[in-house]
């Protein structure tokens, strides 16, 4: 899967889960950092959204080789900062709760050591433009 | 630590330079007044998130603004604290023009006793045809705000 130039700014990668689906990898680093110690809540959004949008480029893989075009909009985004981002690595995955002909809902979650222990989570919608 | 924006000059403004995160995307101030405060995002190849178009993801932006939204509230209550983001919310109007810096312009709503909302608006030009729009919300891990001072010199510098 290719992420955009913004993904290499964060340094973020993708790993697969055991079904295949796309989880982001954030090393921490200097361009990460907010305050001493902490990760920027920019840049933990900036992941939350990176991996909602994996997920949902694999979702309309999923469907088959006519969805595999579409082009896919934010409309907006609700963040919740639940844990300071401590200076660890840190991983993020999107779910997707419906994929429908023009907008998807989805929801992502940041962890760092414990998954079961989000840092962070965000609600987006986003607009599908199907050809 | 004392952080008082509404005292410095845009000289000193325009030479700050953030680090961290902020100074990656090449997040800087733009400028503020006495109860809004901009910050500056330029456009950078590197922050593309659609190749396509050549459009800059939505992360910076929402980077940009949850800084904005948080000075908007150290600019409320001159000094520097501390504080977490509890929540942000981005609707995103339109797309910003590739090669257009984008400007995130905050204002501190209210500061309760320990948790304090803003709002804010980031344009790529004309604040009457925005980028997006942002609700974020913020909080003193430990304790609570500072009070704004009422000492008689403070109500008379704000009457003037």
């Amino acid at each position: 899967m290719k992420l955009p130039p913004y993904a290499a700014v964060l340094r973020a990668e993708v790993e697969r889960a055991a079904d295949g689906t796309p989880v982001l990898l954030m090393p921490f680093h200097d361009g990460v950092i907010g305050r001493p110690g902490f990760l920027q809540g920019g840049a933990i959004s900036g992941l939350l959204e990176v991996a909602a949008i994996a997920a949902l480029h694999h979702a309309l893989a999923e469907e088959g080789p006519e969805s595999a075009g579409a082009r896919i909009k934010p409309i907006n985004v609700t963040i919740d900062f639940m844990r300071g981002g401590r200076d660890h690595e840190t991983r993020a995955a999107g779910t997707i709760t419906r994929l429908g002909n023009r907008v998807a809902n989805v929801e992502a979650f940041a962890w760092q050591d414990d998954r079961a222990k989000p840092i962070a989570a965000a609600r987006m919608n986003y607009l599908i433009e199907r050809d | 630590m004392k952080w008082d924006p509404s005292s410095m000059t845009l000289d000193q403004l325009d030479f700050a330079r953030f680090g961290g995160h902020g100074g990656r995307l090449g997040i800087r101030f733009h400028a503020r007044g006495d109860d809004w405060i901009e910050l500056a995002l330029p456009y950078s190849t590197a922050l593309i998130g659609d190749e396509a178009s050549g459009v800059i993801a939505s992360g910076p932006i929402i980077a940009m603004m949850d800084m904005a939204t948080s000075f908007a509230i150290w600019n409320q209550i001159k000094v520097f604290v501390p504080q977490a983001t509890l929540d942000l919310r981005i609707d995103y109007l339109r797309p910003a023009r590739p090669d257009r810096t984008v400007i995130g312009r905050a204002e501190c709503l209210r500061v309760a006793r320990s948790i304090a909302f803003t709002r804010g608006i980031a344009h790529d030009g004309d604040l009457n045809d925005p980028v997006a729009q942002v609700a974020a919300t913020f909080m003193i891990p430990s304790g609570q705000y500072p009070r704004p001072s009422r000492s008689p010199s403070a109500a008379k510098e704000q009457q003037a």
